[in-house]
């Protein structure tokens, strides 16, 4: 079985540090799931993009075609790579948008590794107060490693530990993936994820019981 | 085949001329529209409601009523009733007054379409939008169909001893539609009931109409209600046209890029390719129109959202003639391959034939007329 890592990169120049960082994520992943003998697809996608679609998306709550097939794909992901640039102390408002076009429930129970990049270091918070309650909010399951990194990170011969920390959050995510108890589907009951609109289509709650909990329920 | 239109009552400027029309214009505009889509041959004219502005689309059943002592033939219909946010109790009321004072030509559609700040003001809550539906609609469903109801539900004070007057003219409840966007639940709830499911089918890509439409009929069939090919649908639609092309694109695409909903989002060109938005000439909108069929099968009403975006009450009227002049070629290629199984919508006179013919369904009060009070009662309670 091979797994669909999608990884969701929202810098706005061409090359971005964001790209950059999402790249090197990409290949981490790639080894981590290797190294388990396990196959990975990783599959790359730049909100710069789909901006456009984005804020259309917005407008008429519906998405374009294109949006539409990379929302999919997030949905049915094993996993989620999400990399922000730093604007105004937070995640660019790209990236939220995307976010916040996603239907209900869909990175729920999801592993996500979140990354941001900024042009200093003392931005790095913005993983923990910024990244993290976002995805908290959407019922995801944050990796534990967060990957920051700033301009100087990237400097010549100054990798700081970057090099490391995208290595362990990349085989953090692998581990949760592919570990025993960790697949989605496993889940105890408590924790299942609620019906997903694909699957009421494919085999709709009865009207019975929708008639039970419209006058029963909380 | 029903064809007609469904208007949302929007009250927006024409962008072409900075001009905004009046509460009042914009009201008797819709009653002129109603009055031409009988006049060019139309089947249906439907009114959505909302209760704010800049809508002028509250109290439909007034402007039904209205529209329905000034027409002879054409259905009257709503696009969408409020079933969330406004009492079983007074639709049931309502529309089987209607029903009475139009002589059967009306029928409902029923829909979700309001915002959050709306329910308050009616005591309810949107993230109970389903539920409601739901409740709410069991509740009218039996209101027209016992003379007497007992009931207790969760959102509104229970009804015991209750008869809903006047009863539904010849015994024959009007004919209801189920309308929803993305909701599996309204589709189940529509095949539950054997009722119509309508699609909006104007700012959402076909995909969407044919997910629910499929589910919908797959449903109806499931509960027993016939083959999934005789469930009963409708869809939206959206058209502008000039018998030149170009001419429509022009003068249409102000009005699309300042449009309620959809304007300054995606360009005319994107959304005609991804919604059923028309624009061309009358051959153009006749052909994508027919065209629906290969995504939800033979259906039984198409309705046409034409009089909003600021669009003036001439260039409605004109759009009107030019629907009136496809209309013969539209009914002809929607009767094309249609198998002879997969029934018209239900009318009035249609249910009431399928029930056995029409019965007068008055309930006399048994005792004293003016109070409701029985001497049985009485004898109780001393």
């Amino acid at each position: 079985m091979t797994r669909q890592v999608v990884v969701v990169s929202a810098g706005l120049s061409v090359p971005s540090s964001t790209r950059l960082l999402a790249d090197r994520l990409s290949a981490a992943v790639v080894e981590a799931f290797d190294a388990r003998g396990e196959q990975v697809e990783v599959r790359l996608v730049e909100l710069r993009d789909l901006a456009h679609q984005l804020t259309d998306h917005l407008l008429t709550g519906f998405a374009p075609l294109e949006l539409d097939e990379v929302l999919d794909a997030v949905r049915r992901a094993d996993a989620v790579v999400a990399v922000t640039p730093v604007f105004s102390a937070s995640y660019s408002g790209l990236f939220k948008t995307f976010f916040d076009v996603l239907e209900p429930g869909a990175l729920e129970g999801t592993p996500v590794l979140v990354a941001a990049t900024a042009g200093t270091a003392r931005h790095s918070l913005v993983l923990d107060h910024a990244l993290r309650p976002l995805f908290s909010y959407l019922h995801a399951v944050v990796l534990p490693t967060g990957v920051f990194a700033a301009t100087d990170d990237f400097g010549a011969g100054g990798d700081g530990g970057l090099g490391e920390r995208i290595a362990r959050a990349a085989a953090e995510l692998a581990a949760l993936v592919v570990g025993p108890a960790a697949g989605r589907g496993e889940q105890p009951a408590a924790v299942r994820p609620r019906r997903t609109t694909e699957q009421e289509f494919a085999e709709p709650t009865p009207f019975e019981e929708l008639l039970r909990e419209a006058s029963g329920g909380n | 085949m029903q064809i007609g239109i469904f208007s949302v009552g929007d009250v927006t400027t024409d962008p072409t001329t900075g001009r905004t029309p009046t509460e009042h214009e914009r009201i008797k505009a819709t009653v002129a529209i109603a009055k031409k889509a009988e006049e060019v041959g139309l089947d249906v004219f439907a009114t959505g409601e909302h209760h704010n502005p800049p809508f002028i689309s509250s109290n439909p059943t007034a402007t039904l009523a209205y529209i329905g002592a000034q027409t002879e033939r054409i259905i009257l219909s709503t696009a969408t009733t409020l079933i969330t946010t406004t009492d079983p109790v007074l639709i049931a009321e309502d529309y089987a007054k209607i029903q009475h004072l139009t002589d059967g030509r009306v029928d409902l559609m029923m829909g979700r379409g309001n915002t959050g700040p709306v329910y308050p003001w009616f005591g309810k809550d949107i993230r109970q939008g389903i539920n409601l539906a739901i409740e709410n609609y069991a509740l009218l469903h039996r209101l027209w169909r016992e003379d007497v109801v007992d009931w207790q539900g969760r959102f509104r004070t229970p009804l015991q001893g209750y008869t809903s007057t006047p009863r539904p003219l010849d015994g024959v409840p009007p004919f209801v539609w189920h309308g929803s966007i993305r909701s599996p639940e309204i589709a189940e709830q529509a095949a539950y009931y054997g009722d119509g499911f309508f699609h909006n089918h104007i700012f959402w890509p076909a995909s969407h109409t044919q997910q629910m439409v499929e589910l919908y009929r797959r449903r109806f069939e499931h509960y027993g209600h016939g083959p999934a090919d005789t469930a009963i649908v409708g869809l939206g639609g959206q058209f502008f046209m000039r018998r030149n092309s170009q001419d429509a694109w022009n003068e249409f695409r102000p009005y699309f890029d300042n449009a309620p909903v959809y304007g300054h989002g995606p360009s005319l060109e994107d959304f005609t390719e991804a919604t059923p938005l028309t624009v061309g000439s009358p051959q153009q909108v006749l052909e994508r129109t027919l065209s629906f069929r290969d995504y939800v099968g033979h259906y039984q009403r198409q309705l046409f959202l034409i009089d909003h975006a600021g669009l003036p009450l001439k260039t409605v009227l004109e759009q009107l003639d030019l629907l009136g002049e496809i209309l013969p070629a539209m009914r002809a290629g929607f009767a094309e391959g249609r198998p002879a199984h997969v029934p018209d919508a239900p009318t009035h006179g249609s249910l009431a034939a399928a029930a056995g013919g029409a019965v007068d369904s008055t309930v006399y009060a048994p005792a004293d007329a003016a109070t409701g009070h029985r001497a049985e009662d009485a004898e109780v309670t001393a």
